[in-house]
């Protein structure tokens, strides 16, 4: 018979020593785990995510319910275990159940310190550690405007940037005059205080506070100054205690955590403890980098192989907010057995400090820039003599023919660590690539779980890949096609198609030999779009290879509706249009009318079956708000009405509009006009921007405000509209001919060189011949939506729904 | 609760789009029917596998397999089954095509 193997605690830790014990030992135990959370595993870390409104809660679950039950373990959720009968060998739960163990791990975490003052207890005072925390300050969000969080650590500047993102006013407590005192010098805090100033946060520092206020709920709060500030949501994050309690009840030796030795095992036979809740050689870990470390001791101790013994871990710390780049490991201040290289860039807010003590780098502080921080930390863990460098070249990769960090990875020892957070090493992940032939860097993450934490790793293991698989990676690279059907590139597709007069997706899908013989949702698209972009005089687009949104002409919603965004050329409508726009939102009881960030009217929540019938209501042709198209164009006021505006850029705005409306293109294309270097119209964040200047119009090309932002390059200066127009139709032409499909032009752009694009637009014979085949292109275009109300086969096809009935 | 199958006609053959689904509502369960490329008809729910939630009507179809509109899931027609690297199900439905008629056993 089995063994049984009970585990307390449903966290990171201890699941993950699970995880490796099945590596290990798949069918050496019968394994039960209770939890007192109502969900299975999920990543802790991304909680911060979570509320920064990044990730949802299902996208942070590790180990769904499936996993539990593939692997045959038994588990208990929303069940709290509160007593441990060591002689008997039993747990008790809080519901009364009794379960029989042969060895049992204590992995309950920690819980969020909660400051003892007066008022603690009050409704909106809030820890920041799980799932529960999280979905009550979204929902407090919704509610309330003030916070306040106590705490100006990691997490409570994690959690105040959240509560920024939910729209709330935050100010943030703290005890100390530094933020993030035990991780940064006071260079580095200041550095990070003022971005996050620039954010929107506002820092009290040097405060402690006394009371919370309020009577039922809180309203604000009162520091030992006397001081009072209004809050109506207070979140504390000024530590963390370890869960202990059970194991104290229990007779089990506890200090700050549950004490253990080398090998996890606690003074009680059988017993063994893991994760924030132990406490090895006197120290409690609140990172799961040391606690991956440790569930791997366990994992072979439980499966009976002998395992190094777990010695301690030295953490590195970043901080997962959006603007600030951040690592910090080992000691940070100086003392006089220090001395430290540092470098203090203002201009570009970069610094960096590393402490050396007896020729070793004993502690890192980067801010701004943390290329570095893998190759210093470890540095730092191998305690490597730097003796020999010079400072430079501990500051800098000093790869010999400006090999970077590729020759960094040819240097790593194999068992030196490239996932802190889940301890895997760089002989694993180089055994893993050779053994299952990985490509990409989800791949490794897939088979080692390195990179499927915090991420920070994901780089280093790119590197890694490049190293291993060497001129192999390029191409195989190349090889993988631009999809699982084909082994063809964009470029090799391109050319066939023109070279052997290829004309529909079917027919390049057979002459090609692709092994989905009607191709898959990437290709298919793909090909449709380089069709087009070819053939420009006439291609019959083919509409069931498009993506859904440009299937149905509209935006598909998460629910399974859509929306309809009337057009408003240059963001200009009329109060006609308006009340046209309002009276259908009405007929159609639209679930939302929202201003969109394109400069117009969204009615969201439309049934499928509604849309032809409100688009014939509107009269007016909705709006690319979804496509690989000109999606708007952005307008300032400008001359006709703001005092500073030198030019029209609404009526510029406008007749881009009207003239490139309906392009098919690589990616979506945003265009922006402000009348002035004030640039009301954010036009240095658009794929093609133009900012009115005395006399001209600068153009602007290749930036992005999505997730990669990338500010515009200047690419010329011209004197009127008709030069503007001019170019613009070139340089979209020129995209449309060379990019990728879903390329979108700020990659394209840094792919290309603004020297090449330059050049190219600069030659006015190219200028005009691609004016003439986008010209041509833009013949074959027609109105979807006049389309789907009087053709009778598209509304069948597309936007019926039916009903039948049986009795 | 012993529950009996029903036979019940569905729609016209010839009413049916190539590539396209057609979403019906039959007693309150959502199906989507797909004509493939190769003429035969299939029927799955209406819900995308993924966890959360969506529609499947207006999916890419590529031979027996849908892409799911909203977040890209490979699903076969045949078993209803998610392909890899995803996972998850739908349910399928017996179909049968009788003269011109679309018959569904629920
Ligand atoms: C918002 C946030 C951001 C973080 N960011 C980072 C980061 O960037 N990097 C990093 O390394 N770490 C980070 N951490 C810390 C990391 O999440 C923890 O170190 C890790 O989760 C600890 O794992 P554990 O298994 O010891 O405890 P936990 O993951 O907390 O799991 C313990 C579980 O046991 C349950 N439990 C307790 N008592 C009982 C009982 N009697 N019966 C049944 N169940 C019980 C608890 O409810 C809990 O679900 C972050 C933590 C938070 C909260
Ligand atoms: S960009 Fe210049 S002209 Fe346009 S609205 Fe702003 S200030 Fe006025
Ligand atoms: S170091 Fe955090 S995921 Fe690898």
């Amino acid at each position: 018979m089995k063994k049984k193997l009970v585990m307390i605690g449903n966290g990171m830790a201890g699941v993950r020593t699970i995880e490796e014990l099945l590596k290990l030992q798949p069918d050496g135990y019968e394994i039960t785990i209770f939890g007192n959370e109502p969900h299975p595993n999920y990543n802790r870390i991304m909680l911060s995510t979570v509320l920064q409104g990044d990730k949802s809660i299902e996208d942070i679950i590790m180990n769904d319910w499936d996993w539990y039950k593939n692997n045959g373990i038994k588990l208990y959720t929303g069940e709290a275990v509160v007593g441990i009968d060591n002689q008997k060998k039993q747990l008790l739960s809080d519901q009364g159940r009794l379960v029989d163990y042969d060895e049992l791990i204590i992995a309950t975490g920690s819980s969020s310190f909660i400051l003892p003052v007066p008022g603690s207890d009050k409704q909106g005072v809030v820890g920041f550690r799980d799932i529960h925390d999280c979905e009550m300050m979204i929902k407090d969000s919704r509610k309330y405007k003030k916070a306040a969080v106590i705490g100006g650590g990691l997490l409570g500047l994690e959690a105040a940037r959240g509560l920024l993102n939910l729209g709330m006013e935050v100010n943030v407590v703290h005890l100390m005059p530094h933020l993030m005192e035990r991780q940064l010098d006071e260079t580095a805090s200041g550095m990070l205080k003022k971005e996050l100033e620039n954010q929107g946060m506002n820092f009290l520092l040097e405060k402690q506070t006394a009371e919370i206020l309020g009577d039922e709920r809180v309203t604000g709060l009162r520091f030992s100054d006397g001081s009072e500030i209004q809050a109506d949501l207070v979140v504390m994050a000024v530590g963390i205690r370890p869960n202990v309690q059970l194991a104290k009840d229990s007779g089990i030796y506890v200090n700050r955590g549950i004490v253990v030795n080398d090998y996890m095992e606690t003074d009680m036979p059988n017993i063994y403890a893991v994760g924030e809740c132990a406490e090895h050689r006197e120290i409690v870990y609140g990172l799961v980098a040391p606690l991956y470390e440790q569930g791997k001791v366990l994992a072979a101790n439980l499966a009976g192989i002998p395992a190094n013994p777990y010695e301690g871990t030295i953490c590195g710390t970043q901080l997962k907010v959006s603007g600030c780049d951040l690592f910090s490991a080992g000691e940070i201040g100086d003392d006089e057995g220090t001395k430290s290289i540092k470098v203090h860039n203002e201009f570009d807010g970069i610094y960096k400090k590393i402490v050396i003590r007896d020729n070793r780098i004993a502690g890192i502080v980067l801010y701004g820039d943390t290329k570095d921080s893998n190759r210093l930390f470890r540095m730092l863990t191998k305690r490597e003599d730097i003796s020999g460098m010079t400072s430079v070249s501990i500051l800098e990769a000093n790869g010999c023919c400006g090999g970077g960090e590729a020759g960094d990875v040819a240097a790593m020892a194999d068992d030196e660590l490239v996932c802190g957070c889940n301890g895997v090493t760089k002989g694993t992940i180089v055994d893993a690539i050779r053994t299952n032939e990985l490509t990409t860097v989800d791949e490794v993450g897939g088979c080692t779980n390195a990179g499927r934490s915090c991420g920070r790793c994901k780089s280093l293991i790119s590197d890694i890949l490049a190293y291993t698989l060497g001129d192999q990676y390029d191409t195989s690279v190349k090889k993988a096609g631009i999809c699982g059907c084909t082994t063809l590139s964009k470029d090799e597709i391109v050319a066939e198609i023109r070279e052997k007069g290829l004309t529909n997706v079917r027919e390049v899908m057979n002459v090609l030999g692709w092994s989905q013989e009607e191709g898959c949702s990437k290709c298919r698209p793909a090909i449709n779009y380089y069709l087009g972009m070819i053939n420009f005089d006439g291609y019959k687009d083919e509409r069931d290879s498009r993506l859904v949104n440009e299937k149905m002409h509209a935006n598909i919603q998460k629910d399974g509706t859509y929306s309809v965004v009337p057009r408003m050329y240059g963001g200009v409508t009329t109060a006609a249009d308006l009340k046209k726009i309002a009276e259908v939102a009405e007929k159609y009881d639209v679930p939302l009318v929202k201003m969109t960030g394109g400069q117009r009217i969204g009615l969201f929540g439309v049934n499928k079956e509604d849309l032809p019938a409100m688009w014939e209501d509107l009269g007016m042709p909705s709006g690319y708000a979804y496509g690989k198209t000109l999606r708007t164009v952005k307008t300032c006021v400008g001359e006709k009405f703001c005092r500073f505006g030198t030019q029209d850029s609404m009526g510029l705005g406008i007749e881009l509009e009207k003239k490139f409306e309906r392009l098919d293109t690589p990616h979506k294309v945003k265009m922006g006009v402000s009348a002035c270097p004030r640039n009301c119209a954010e036009s240095g964040i658009k794929d093609i921007g133009f900012v009115g200047v005395d006399g001209g119009w600068e153009i602007y090309i290749g930036g992005n405000g999505g997730t990669d932002l990338r500010a515009a390059d200047l690419l010329d200066t011209v004197k009127t509209k008709e030069e503007a127009m001019e170019i613009t139709g070139a340089y979209l032409q020129y995209y449309r001919e060379t990019a990728a499909y879903l390329e979108r032009t700020a990659p394209w752009l840094e792919r290309m060189g603004l020297e090449h694009v330059k050049e190219v637009l600069a030659d006015e014979s190219m200028r005009k011949q691609l004016n003439e085949r986008l010209d041509k292109t833009l013949e074959r275009y027609n109105e979807p939506w006049q389309e789907a109300i009087s053709d009778n086969g598209i509304k069948e096809k597309y936007y019926k729904v039916r009903n039948v009935t049986v009795e | 609760m012993q529950e009996t199958m029903v036979r019940i006609k569905l729609a016209d053959y010839d009413s049916l789009p190539v590539g396209a689904g057609q979403a019906i509502t039959v007693n309150g369960e959502n199906i989507v029917l797909f004509r493939i490329s190769n003429g035969d008809v299939k029927a799955v729910e209406n819900r995308s596998p993924h966890r959360k939630g969506g529609t499947l009507a207006d999916a890419l179809v590529s031979g027996k397999f849908i892409y799911c509109p909203v977040y890209d899931l490979k699903i076969s027609l045949e078993d209803g089954k998610v392909q890899a690297p995803d996972t998850g199900e739908v349910k399928t439905y017996h179909v049968e095509v009788i003269e011109n008629e679309v018959y569904i056993t629920i």
